[in-house]
């Protein structure tokens, strides 16, 4: 029959509709066991991860006075895809902005090439960190904007305007740091500088994770399993420094119209009290909308107001290299107990002085008058004491003995092991310097003579020049300087290279300073103080006027550097304006409130905005 | 009435247990597929989706009873009045149906709309089952085949017109069923070729040989046809020799232009068409002479495949509209588009593959509540199941329709009048249709054509178009062990 010849085709059918199904579950097999990249790619469809940002850590000073604090401040997003109908005109006069940076900002947007993770799907920042007065008019109207939605976040708030160059600055995250860092992502903001860098971490604290569920119009459903699998946020640590916002202000106000910096050290424990730069700028101008602006017309600013004079800054020590010189070269032998040199006065050679004083001069004297042709001799009897030997071989050790000894007093290289932003290492020349520059033979003491009184080659930042001061303070140590008062720093303990034996008679030139030379119109009258000026030449206009110093005599509490640059004498500016940060930090107020006035009005570099 | 006469004893109850799985399945699935997340509603809330299908399955069941108490005879007396009426409310929908994403197949009636080519396929299917029941009636030749054919075409046409392509190819479903009465079964082969070829053509289009001297579509296509050439008379004992001959003069062919090319190029496309044409002419003319109908076969099918050949090539890349052309390049891989054309299919594989081995759980599932899955409830409602009932769940559904197909085939191998089985057939052919183009598309092995799954998908009309096919089908098994009156 041939209906059973085609009843066979039932199978074929069969087989056919089987080969079918068998053939799709295979592939869901494959899909849903085998693949995983699904699994991945549904998560990326619908899970929002929202970073929660913590609260940055707030700062303080040493009294814990409020330095940095967070204020809210609104971000605009986009996404790029949910935008329709949109009123640019309405849009850009709703955010205050013009045509030109709308249409700017959505090409940069789109350009994958500036912007590497761009997605149509996801929230793009728009603006970042408006303040809620910008955003007032533009939230009221914001569903007129579909597309565009409102981030929180929040900005650096500053209590004070000082201290900008310590406290550092927020922004945006470096390529370079997102790519070495996997805890920052695009669009992040990290310290950039001052201790807001240094103390990143802590500050930062960690982000946390809120997992949203987003549609396929990237309208947030809600929270998956109800923030189950959510991270809370962990604060930052607020952070605790060393410096008094008090003296810091007295500092900045001193420097008004001046260039230069001054650096007040605790000399037991090495704690940075104030730590001035000028011209300085107000911390809050890098905050918010405004910072790049505000940023670029520091950066164009020929008095450099961004960088930080009190580390980066390299001086000739002049005259301030002499307590420490007449304490290398009594450990060197150069000067003993009872050494006289002669002086000649203005007549000297191969240095001159520049003080009218008897002759010869002692080492307390030779301090308090500044006397070059002393500190000169004395140099050349320590390097030269066993002459210059074969091949120069023994002066050259010996210059080394006093190279080393200089740097054991924290000059001459960075304090690597200190929290201090971006410092210059200063410099106290090699001997390989001077090999190089006259050959292994051609240098005697007589080619470097100008080291003897702190010119030439050395060079060092008014920090070093503090913390010297807190090592003669210390009598033959210092702690390494720092910024974080909860840091244990105690430990970070330099020996000088110089016996503590030989630091009275130093200090007590320092004291004879205040006494009867140079700074004795600056001396507090109920506090034994010790100082030297220094007036130094440089090949930029006018003497550079520095000041050194510590206080009290004894048992010191403030160890202090001052440089004003293309000022004049030493006597004449870094030395008020040492005095009276003495006076601030010592008696918590200043008396000589004319004088203060005075300074703080005066003006030594036109191009200085004042403040 | 004896239990002969009672529907409750005659009742393939097994098919019923079937549909009602599928059906209760669909139901969760399309509760899963429009549940908000943060929507209270039970599945029974009349403004959601769920609760809406709630409705239809109660008439559609309601309508499956009514239909099983009807006199079985009606449907085989009337078959050509159901056919006559499918047609003139296909021809009204075209002229009233508003304009609903781009379709015109709906006629609206108040806040009912309704589909009208849903009830084509029963009543078509009724029609042929009329037509090839009739004494004597036989596919033996082409002929047969005709008015069958114009019963299928009008409605396809009709349905084409409203712009509801996947629907009207369901129509092809009925080949199956033609192949089971008797169409010979190299159609279905020709057609496998068919779809081979053009898949061939164009996949490889694009990879042009050498300096553009042909393409590898083109060259791979009719290799597939000269290696039919060859490996069919080679089957036949009297032709062996000659096969060798023409397989060792194609090699000769492909090494030989190579070489010229060295020296002047050559297109290869004619080269291949050319070697292909003289193995055809010569089967033919020995076909011709020796008296061997499957070497004019072979020929005329190499013939008829060249040109398949070229006006594949022509129609995808002129005739065919853009998006068309984007649709099938993204299921050939030939391009990777998951935001455009193949961002419905890369939801759904998504939403699928996201499920695992035991799913995510009912209400549980992301993808599908998030909206990412296009038409989730209607055409992707498998994605659902994929993603919240895992493999195991979907492998279920699908071995369920595999058990329904196999049922109605058994149902319709165990009918004596030939009018009841070709409808039986019409039936698992349709079912079958749509359970492979729907699912094949959400897996993304079949272009995106928009049919619904049967029973699974939302919707009244595509509900009751399918409760109606396949509840005739039970009333006519029925009526197998009544006593005839």
């Amino acid at each position: 029959m041939i209906n059973d010849r085609l009843e066979n085709r039932r199978w074929v059918i069969s087989a056919l509709i089987t080969v079918v199904v068998l053939v799709y579950i295979f592939r869901l097999f494959n899909l849903q066991i085998i693949e995983t990249r699904y699994k991945q790619g549904a998560e990326s469809n619908a899970f929002l991860r929202k970073t929660i940002f913590p609260p940055r850590g707030l700062i303080y000073d040493r009294n814990s006075k409020l330095l940095v604090y967070n204020k809210p401040a609104y971000d605009v997003a986009l996404i790029m895809r949910e935008i329709h109908d949109l009123d640019t005109l309405d849009f850009c006069k709703a955010l205050n902005i013009s045509k030109e940076f709308f249409d700017n900002r959505m090409l940069e947007i789109k350009d994958r090439k500036k912007n590497l993770g761009y997605s149509s799907y996801t929230p793009q920042v728009f603006m970042t960190q408006l303040n809620i007065e910008d955003v007032a008019a533009f939230q009221e109207n914001l569903y007129k904007f579909p597309g565009f939605y409102i981030q929180n976040r929040t900005l650096r708030e500053y209590t004070y305007p000082h201290g900008a160059h310590i406290l550092g600055s927020i922004g945006e995250v470096s390529r370079r740091k997102l790519e070495s860092d996997p805890y920052y992502k695009q669009g992040d903001y990290a310290g950039r500088d001052g201790v807001e860098f240094t103390y990143e971490s802590a500050l930062r604290g960690v982000k946390g994770v809120e997992i949203l569920l987003r549609d396929s119009k990237g309208r947030i459903q809600g929270r998956y399993r109800d923030g189950e699998a959510d991270e809370a946020p962990k604060a930052g640590t607020d952070l605790y420094l060393t410096l008094d916002i008090e003296l810091q202000k007295i500092g900045e106000q001193l420097m008004n119209g001046k260039i230069g910096s001054a650096v007040a050290i605790e000399p037991s424990t090495g704690e940075i009290l104030a730590m001035v730069s000028n011209p300085a700028f107000d911390p809050s101008l890098l905050v918010g909308r405004q910072r790049s602006a505000n940023y670029a017309a520091l950066v164009k600013d020929p008095t450099k107001p961004l960088m930080n004079r009190a580390t980066q800054a390299q001086y000739s020590p002049g005259s301030t290299f002499k307590p420490i010189q007449a304490l290398v070269l009594q450990q060197m032998g150069g000067i003993k107990e009872h050494t006289l040199y002669s002086c000649n006065g203005p007549a000297s050679s191969p240095i001159k002085c520049s003080h009218s004083h008897g002759s010869p001069v002692g080492i307390l004297n030779a301090i308090e008058q500044s006397c070059n042709p002393y500190f000169w001799s004395a140099f050349r009897a320590a390097i030269e004491k066993e002459g210059y030997g074969e091949k120069n071989l023994k002066f050259k050790s010996h210059y080394q003995e006093w190279v080393d000894a200089i740097k054991s007093f924290g000059i001459g290289r960075k304090f690597e092991d200190s929290d201090v932003f971006e410092q210059s290492s200063g410099n106290v020349p090699s001997q390989k310097y001077y090999n190089r520059y006259y050959g292994e033979t051609g240098w005697r003491a007589m080619t470097i003579r100008s080291l003897s009184i702190g010119q030439g080659e050395v060079l060092v930042t008014p920090l070093q020049l503090a913390n010297s001061m807190a090592a003669i303070a210390n009598k033959g140590y210092y702690i390494t300087p720092h910024l974080n008062a909860n840091d244990t720093m105690q430990l970070r303990k330099h020996e000088t290279l110089v016996d503590s034996a030989y630091f009275p008679i130093v200090i007590e030139g320092m004291w004879r300073v205040f006494e009867f030379g140079t700074g004795r119109r600056y001396k507090l009258p109920d506090i034994s103080m010790c100082g030297k000026t220094g007036t130094v030449e440089n090949n930029r206009g006018k003497d550079h006027s520095l000041f050194v110093g510590f206080a009290p005599r004894e048992n010191p509490k403030i160890a202090i550097a001052v440089v004003v640059e293309n000022a004049g004498f030493g006597a004449t500016w870094a030395a008020p304006i040492a005095s009276m940060m003495l006076e601030q930090y010592l008696k918590g107020k200043i008396e000589r409130v004319e004088l203060f006035n005075q300074i703080a009005t005066s003006t030594t570099n036109p191009d200085v905005k004042t403040r | 009435m004896s239990k002969r006469d009672n529907i409750q004893y005659t009742l393939d109850w097994t098919t019923v247990v079937y549909y009602l799985l599928l059906v209760v399945m669909g139901w969760i699935s399309i509760y899963g597929a429009s549940y908000e997340l943060d929507y209270e509603g039970s599945m029974l809330s009349f403004d959601q989706r769920a609760g809406k299908q709630f409705v239809w399955i109660i008439t559609a069941l309601a309508l499956g009873g009514v239909v099983l108490l009807l006199d079985h005879r009606i449907f085989n007396y009337f078959a050509y009045v159901f056919y006559g009426v499918a047609i003139v409310l296909l021809i009204v929908t075209i002229f009233v149906a508003p304009d609903i994403k781009g379709s015109r197949s709906w006629i609206v009636i108040g806040p009912v709309s309704f589909q009208p080519a849903e009830l084509a396929k029963m009543a078509t299917a009724l029609a042929l089952a009329k037509f090839m029941s009739q004494y004597n009636y036989r596919i033996k030749a082409w002929k047969d085949m005709l008015p069958l054919a114009i019963i299928i075409f009008i409605p396809f046409v009709l349905i084409l017109l409203q712009k509801e392509t996947g629907s009207a190819l369901v129509f092809m479903a009925f080949l199956l069923m033609f192949y089971r009465e008797g169409m010979k079964g190299i159609v279905l082969l020709l057609g496998a070729l068919a779809i081979v070829l053009f898949i061939v053509v164009i996949r490889f289009s694009i990879e042009t040989i050498g300096n553009e001297q042909g393409s590898w579509g083109v060259v791979g296509a009719i290799a597939i046809i000269q290696l039919i050439q060859i490996i069919v008379p080679f089957s036949s004992h009297p032709h062996k020799k000659e096969s060798l001959i023409f397989l060792g003069l194609s090699v000769l062919v492909i090494v030989a232009s190579v070489i010229i090319n060295k020296w002047y190029p050559v297109d290869y496309n004619y080269v291949a068409i050319g070697t292909s044409l003289v193995t055809a002419i010569y089967w033919a003319f020995t076909g011709i002479l020796r008296r061997y109908p499957k070497l004019i076969a072979v020929a005329f099918i190499s013939i008829g495949s060249l040109v398949f050949i070229y006006a594949s090539d022509m129609i995808f890349n002129h005739v065919l509209e853009p998006h068309h052309q984007i649709r099938i390049k993204v299921l050939l891989n030939m391009e990777d588009d998951p935001t455009g054309a193949g961002y419905n299919v890369n939801q759904s594989k998504i939403a699928i593959g996201s499920g695992g081995l035991w799913g995510k759980g009912f209400l549980n599932g992301t993808q599908t509540k998030l909206k990412y899955v296009p038409e989730q409830d209607t055409d992707f409602i498998f994605c659902t199941v994929g993603e919240e009932h895992g493999f195991w769940g979907s492998a279920l559904v699908l071995i369920i329709y595999w058990l329904l197909l196999m049922r109605i085939m058994k149902i319709g191998e165990r009918q004596k009048e030939s009018f009841h089985r070709v409808y039986a057939y019409s039936v698992a052919s349709i079912l079958f249709f749509h359970l492979m183009i729907n699912v094949g598309m959400v897996l993304g092995i079949m272009p995106v054509i928009g049919i619904p799954l049967p029973f699974f998908s939302y919707g009244g009309s595509s509900l009751w178009g399918f409760t109606l096919l396949l509840f005739i089908l039970l009333r006519l098994d029925a009526s197998r062990l009544e006593r005839s009156r």
